[in-house]
């Protein structure tokens, strides 16, 4: 500060006039033009207006005039006092206009130090001062072009730090004003068709704020404002979108990834490429990262549980019925990633929750299960007891449902039995994906063995009948490998696959498919979630020992021999010589196939029974 | 302190149908909405509000949504600075032309240049300085100090900015006037603050003349309120 000081001396020396002089002067030209401005005196108005054209937000500066605004804007906060809304207008708007992204750091901190001098003296600059500063959270348009070059990366990390610093000393001198401060947050939040650019450094300097103390006080509303924006980006994303861009690709891709190097045309090319031309997705993308760095860092700060409390309400308020979302609910997902323990337990016992409450509306309930079953067959960070443990207090609630079904007469209608249908098909799917694991430890074993799968499957409700044939499919062959059920059980379900009653359940929004967790395609984000998701095609198998990282002619001829250790052989031979191999991991995707959109190329497709429709069109109300 | 007051108000409290399993936490919730910003027909700020619920009875208000009155018997605590009112707080941030102090921990108050005594003199010393006075180098204000001041304006549009004075007597350093000021030093040792205005009763005819003119305008700009307050018609 000193040293600063000093240079301004030097600077304002050349006109003679030293630091105090110029405060008196600043002080002087306030105080005379405080007055009707018919009896200003013309000299002062002069003198007035001189001051405003040094203090002009649109003015390109030399090194001299920079030196002058120094000086100015100090004297103005050391003359705060004099400063009037009625007779000081022009120069306020000039003050409030200024961006701080062209100012020389010296610059910045008398600018800022002038507005919360100003914050600090009434309510009625209070909101424009809060204004002025969240509308510095975005570079000035034409900066946005350069804002991700390295040296102004270094900049804006700077300004974020300054601004951060400045709304933390208002709500010191002024301690409701954080109040204000999410108002008018709230109402500058960037818009859907914002560009890219001021999007995320907006949200960027946004979340800097949580990780101050200003997060205890209005932390909780700033990230339900980027997770609404998450969201309301995401639901704009199309699969038409996502379709269009991949051409002839296939869209299993991302499943089946590993391939991608062996097969050009299911190449890099076609995982990288996604989303190309599609603004929103782009938008998401980054703001996807922004928000993954900042969960990283309040898991360095060890401010994550804390944050993950905030999360988990907002989830379930925003995000969870949402069945049109494709990516933004993978934030839970990275934040449970980050610490599997505590909110990776906690975010499954949390929806597990939410299924089981009676209380709750069903499609609550639904959304719930479905999270639940493809949060777990997905997560790789969580354990196979944590599987177990979930897994029996669903099929405990399913035991009791049936239980509550043979009491009273079944109406058949599966719409009916939603809730039971989808908590069934989590079940399942989440046994294809973890039974294999689950085997390998015994006790685990035991448990799962001892629990009443052949009661609940062979129910009159007819569960396997209704849940999707392609899990249904994959789950018997995987049961079946592994014995879960005695041989009269497994009689019953052969017939089972594929039924007009299998589309119904889900009813108009579908939900029989909504599997929230499924691979993630947005590609700049994708780092955060790759490490820690399961891929179908890494899944081992029941009936398979082998990781099914080879091509597809390959597998026939490979298949009998590598499947030493799998635990029946005669059954996955069989299986699978009908099926090649990228059919049973589609299976486990719900990403739409495109003969949804090319319905003349359904007809054609080898006895794939894809659903004809993915994703609900419309998100239910909310 | 003095700008402190209890109050009893009768109200009544519009709660959504959708909260009618708990009525007392929904009207408590409602009351909560109040908190910490500047309400007219309170003249204050609502620090703090007890609530008893009057019967079992309420009124259905006719419309879309059917929001039922619940009368309301509620004791109040207020936040309600008046000029000339003596209040104290803690200086936040000084300067050579102001003092930024924070009463009740919450409310923030400011003393510009003009009304700080001519007797105080401010010296500039590494982040902040002080305030000294000339007559006794003793009576300091420096960042932390507990002050007395006198109310001179009350901003009331948003936060209850206040706008305050250091020229009247009985103001400056707390610790300071305890042991210099014999007006302030009996005060405390006597245990008696000045009278402060216990027990104003709000009623009906103050809540009426703002519901009149309100109502139409509350209904209008929102709609989604869960559930507003408003004074009884009758």
């Amino acid at each position: 500060m000193g040293a600063e000081l000093r240079r301004d001396d030097m600077e304002v020396a050349e006109e003679d006039i030293s630091d105090s002089q110029a405060f008196r002067f600043v002080e002087h030209v306030l105080q005379s033009v405080r007055m009707d401005p018919f009896q200003v005196d013309l000299r002062d108005k002069e003198e007035y207006d001189s001051l405003l054209s040094i203090v002009d937000s649109s003015k390109k500066r030399s090194y001299d005039d920079e030196a002058l605004l120094v000086t100015t804007l100090k004297a103005l906060s050391e003359a705060v006092s004099k400063i009037d809304i009625m007779y000081h207008h022009a120069l306020l708007n000039n003050i409030f206009t200024m961006s701080i992204w062209y100012l020389n750091s010296d610059t910045r901190d008398a600018l800022l130090s002038l507005i919360t001098r100003l914050a600090a003296v009434a309510d009625q600059f209070l909101r424009e001062c809060l204004q002025m500063l969240v509308n510095n959270f975005t570079p000035p348009g034409s900066l946005t072009a350069f804002i991700g070059q390295p040296r102004w990366l270094a900049r804006k990390k700077e300004i974020y730090s300054q601004l951060h610093e400045s709304l933390r000393m208002i709500s010191d001198t002024v301690p409701l004003a954080p109040r204000m401060l999410k108002d008018i947050i709230d109402r500058s939040m960037p818009k859907l068709f914002d560009n890219k650019a001021k999007m995320v450094s907006f949200v960027e300097c946004m979340l800097g704020l949580d990780n101050d103390r200003m997060g205890d006080l209005i932390g909780a509303l700033l990230l339900a404002k980027v997770v609404d924006l998450l969201t309301e980006l995401d639901v704009n994303i199309t699969w038409e979108d996502i379709l269009q861009d991949e051409h002839n690709k296939g869209i299993f891709d991302m499943e089946l990834e590993d391939l991608g190097e062996d097969e050009d045309s299911l190449g890099q090319e076609g995982t990288k490429a996604l989303f190309g031309g599609n603004a929103c997705a782009e938008k998401l993308d980054s703001l996807m990262v922004v928000f993954c760095e900042h969960l990283k860092s309040c898991k360095e700060h060890g401010r994550l549980p804390q944050e993950f409390d905030i999360l988990k309400t907002i989830f379930r308020a925003s995000v969870l019925r949402v069945h049109k979302s494709k990516f933004a609910q993978f934030i839970m997902f990275y934040a449970c990633s980050l610490d599997p323990e505590i909110c990776g337990l906690e975010f499954a016992l949390f929806l597990s929750d939410i299924f089981i409450k009676k209380e709750e509306d069903s499609i609550s309930r639904m959304s719930a299960v479905s999270y639940v079953g493809s949060y777990l067959s997905r997560a790789r960070f969580i354990s196979a007891d944590t599987v177990v443990g979930i897994l029996k207090r669903l099929v405990d609630w399913c035991v009791d449902y049936c239980d509550l079904q043979n009491n009273i007469r079944i109406t058949t209608k599966p719409i009916n039995h939603q809730i039971f249908y989808a908590s069934c098909q989590a079940v399942m799917y989440i046994l294809c994906f973890r039974l294999r694991s689950i085997m390998d430890y015994p006790n685990l074993k035991a448990q799962l063995f001892n629990m009443p799968f052949g009661y609940i499957l062979t129910h009159p409700l007819e569960p396997l009948k209704v849940c999707l044939p392609s899990i249904v499919d994959e789950f018997l062959r995987q049961a079946k490998a592994a014995r879960l059920f005695n041989a009269s059980v497994h009689s019953e379900f052969e017939d089972a696959l594929e039924s007009d009653l299998s589309k119904t359940f889900g009813g108009m929004n579908r939900l029989d498919m909504f599997f929230p967790f499924d691979p993630y395609l947005l590609k700049e984000s994708d780092r955060y979630m790759r490490p820690n998701f399961e891929y179908w095609s890494m899944v081992k198998t029941t009936y398979n020992n082998y990781n099914s990282d080879v091509d597809d002619e390959l597998v026939d001829l490979d298949a009998p021999e590598m499947n030493v250790g799998s635990l029946d052989d005669h059954v996955e031979i069989d299986l699978n010589s009908d099926d090649d191999l990228e059919y049973s991991m589609n299976k486990m995707s719900i990403t739409p196939n495109r003969s949804f959109f090319h319905q003349i190329m359904a007809n054609s497709d080898t006895g794939l029974t894809m659903p004809a429709r993915i994703r609900p069109s419309v998100s239910p109300p909310s | 302190m003095e700008a402190l007051r209890e109050a009893e108000a009768e109200l009544t409290v519009y709660v959504h149908p959708s909260n009618a399993a708990d009525v007392r936490r929904a009207v408590s919730r409602q009351l909560s909405t109040t908190l910490f910003s500047y309400e007219d027909r309170f003249e204050g700020v609502l620090l703090a509000h007890e609530v008893v619920v009057n019967g079992d009875r309420a009124k259905i208000l006719n419309g879309l949504v059917p929001y039922f009155g619940v009368p309301v018997h509620a004791n109040l605590l207020l936040y309600s600075p008046q000029p000339d009112m003596i209040l104290e707080g803690k200086v936040e941030l000084l300067g050579k032309e102001s003092i930024h102090a924070i009463v009740l921990g919450v409310f923030s108050a400011a003393i510009m240049a003009d009304d700080i005594n001519e007797k105080f003199k401010f010296k500039r010393k590494g982040d902040g300085g002080k305030f000294i006075s000339r007559s006794d180098r003793h009576h300091v204000i420096r960042k932390g100090s507990m002050i007395r001041f006198s109310v001179k304006r009350v901003d009331t549009e948003m936060n209850c900015h206040i706008t305050g004075s250091l020229l009247p007597p009985h103001t400056g350093s707390m610790p300071w006037l305890s042991t210099h000021d014999a007006e302030y030093a009996s005060e405390i040792s006597s245990g008696t603050r000045r009278p402060s205005n216990v027990g104003i009763k709000i009623k009906n005819e103050q809540d009426h003349k703002t519901s009149d003119n309100e109502d139409s305008v509350i209904n209008s700009e929102r709609p989604h309120k869960k559930s507003r307050k408003r004074a009884l018609e009758e």
